[in-house]
């Protein structure tokens, strides 16, 4: 059974959203997703100051099976990213919620889009047979 | 659980690089039971061989060897690899692909009629491929005394009959181990009695990993139809002697060896990080783009390797084109890793 903590907001496409204090949003793939990828072996983050806009390709994750793209949830510019994980993929299959993060970033505009609550997305890995 | 051949088969067990450890340094568990044992017997089952593969069954000499080679189309394209085991003079056993299964089988069928030789597929056996540098000795603790020690006598690439079991020193991996051919029925026993002896189960994914290090071919990615022998690193599986002996292909190959090939699969170490896969793109200076047909992480490396097929005037530096940045990375001499050991650096 997959973990889904109860406080992030997910997508269809595996990610996770975290609201920061200072208003950025940290984002990250799930528990779900680390273990249907399988062992990680080699993460690309984006650089600090790069645009996106959501449902945008910002991250490459690869694991011994196969590369997949991670998108971005939001619109907004990155302000940092998981340097760590160049030389430790494998925080990914860890602790894929906490030292497993991929990017934060400040959303521009509006309210995001259409994310999922935990109870939600479990009712979408459920559903996928997850 | 993935489809593989029309068999559900697990990619990994738990973690596949833990997997890949285990079978590089203690010993793993595979159970290949997808690929497809045929005996082959009759009086004139030698020649039929020596007519049916581009390596010549004439080299077995002594009963249990095995020989690894292909079977070719006219053309020279290869319809499969295989392992051949003489077990008499009247009973070779063949181990074929499961993937190539319908099409290997007819084939043989439709050579087998003018040699008088009958194919009988083995769907009652399992088998079990255990491997890694304590696999013999494990797995021979489930044998009879006397099978324990017949079993840790077979030499490389030999295989006999112990305890009702057929068992083989041969595997996929690049490291010491059997493959053993049993009962289906005794399968998930055996299986257990394994992990109780301190063997990994281990599943398609570190299968890949393993068979990529150790420089081995995968049928349908580093080579199949359309592609010869020479040109897919093969050519020490090819007996173009003795002269006299008419295989399959045989012209094709000749006419290759005379012209010289135009293409050959070398290995590939990614100087830089990130992960080479197959079908990407590889820039070759002053020469036409080559293909990598086998890609992975190599766990044992820590570091990205390849299976590829370049121009031969490629030299040693070549770049790839992943997700359109080109990357750095060196032609090297497979195998990668046997027994344990780097063999690149």
């Amino acid at each position: 059974m997959s973990n889904v903590p109860s406080d992030l907001k997910y997508t269809k496409s595996h990610e996770w959203l975290r609201t920061l204090p200072d208003g950025t949003v940290e984002v990250g793939i799930t528990d779900h997703a680390q273990h249907a990828l399988g062992d990680l072996v080699f993460v690309e983050v984006p650089e600090a100051g790069r645009k996106l806009t959501a449902g945008e390709a910002f991250a490459v994750v690869e694991s011994v099976k196969a590369a997949s793209d991670v998108y971005s949830p939001v619109t907004g510019e990155v302000t940092a990213s998981n340097a760590a994980l160049a030389s430790e993929p494998e925080a990914i299959n860890s602790d894929s919620y906490g030292k497993g993060w991929l990017m934060r970033l400040r959303p521009a505009g509006a309210s995001p889009p259409a994310l999922l609550s935990a109870a939600e997305y479990e009712k979408l890995i459920a559903e996928e047979g997850g | 659980m993935v489809d593989f051949g029309g068999w559900d088969m697990p990619l990994q067990y738990g973690s596949q690089i833990a997997e890949h450890h285990a079978v590089r340094r203690d010993a793993g568990v595979f159970d290949v039971s997808h690929m497809c044992v045929v005996d082959l017997k009759g009086p004139r089952v030698r020649p039929f061989l020596q007519r049916l593969l581009a390596n010549d069954v004439g080299k077995l000499k002594t009963p249990g060897k095995a020989l690894y080679g292909c079977m070719l189309q006219e053309t020279g394209g290869v319809i499969d690899d295989l392992i051949v085991y003489f077990l008499d003079e009247l009973w070779f056993r063949a181990v074929v692909n499961a993937g190539t299964r319908d099409k290997d089988l007819a084939w043989m069928r439709q050579h087998a009629a003018q040699f008088e030789v009958q194919l009988t597929e083995r769907t009652d056996l399992a088998m079990l491929a255990v491997q890694g540098p304590e696999a013999r000795a494990k797995a021979a603790s489930l044998l009879s005394s006397a099978g324990a020690t017949a079993a840790l006598g077979l030499e490389p690439f030999f295989g006999r009959e112990i305890d009702g079991w057929f068992v083989a020193r041969t595997g996929y991996t690049g490291e010491d181990g059997f493959e053993m051919m049993l009962p289906g029925t005794e399968a998930e026993r055996v299986w257990q009695a394994l992990n109780s002896a301190g063997v990994t189960s281990c599943g398609l994914g570190a299968r890949d990993t393993l068979r990529l290090e150790a420089g081995m071919n995968l049928y349908g990615s580093d080579m199949d139809e359309n592609t010869h022998p020479f040109e897919s690193g093969l050519g020490w599986t090819v007996a173009l002697e003795p002269r006299e002996r008419a295989f399959i292909g045989r012209e094709a190959l000749e006419a290759v060896r005379a012209r010289g090939s135009q293409r050959k699969l070398v290995g590939l170490l990614l100087e830089g990080r990130g992960v080479l896969r197959s079908h990407q793109k590889v820039l070759v200076p002053e020469a036409a783009e080559g293909e990598i047909t086998s890609g992975t992480f190599s766990p044992t490396l820590q570091r990205s390797i390849a299976l590829a097929r370049v121009p031969v005037a490629a030299g040693s530096s070549v770049k790839v084109d992943i997700r359109g940045k080109l990357h750095d990375a060196r032609i090297v001499r497979p195998p990668f890793v046997r027994h344990g050991k780097a063999l690149v650096s």
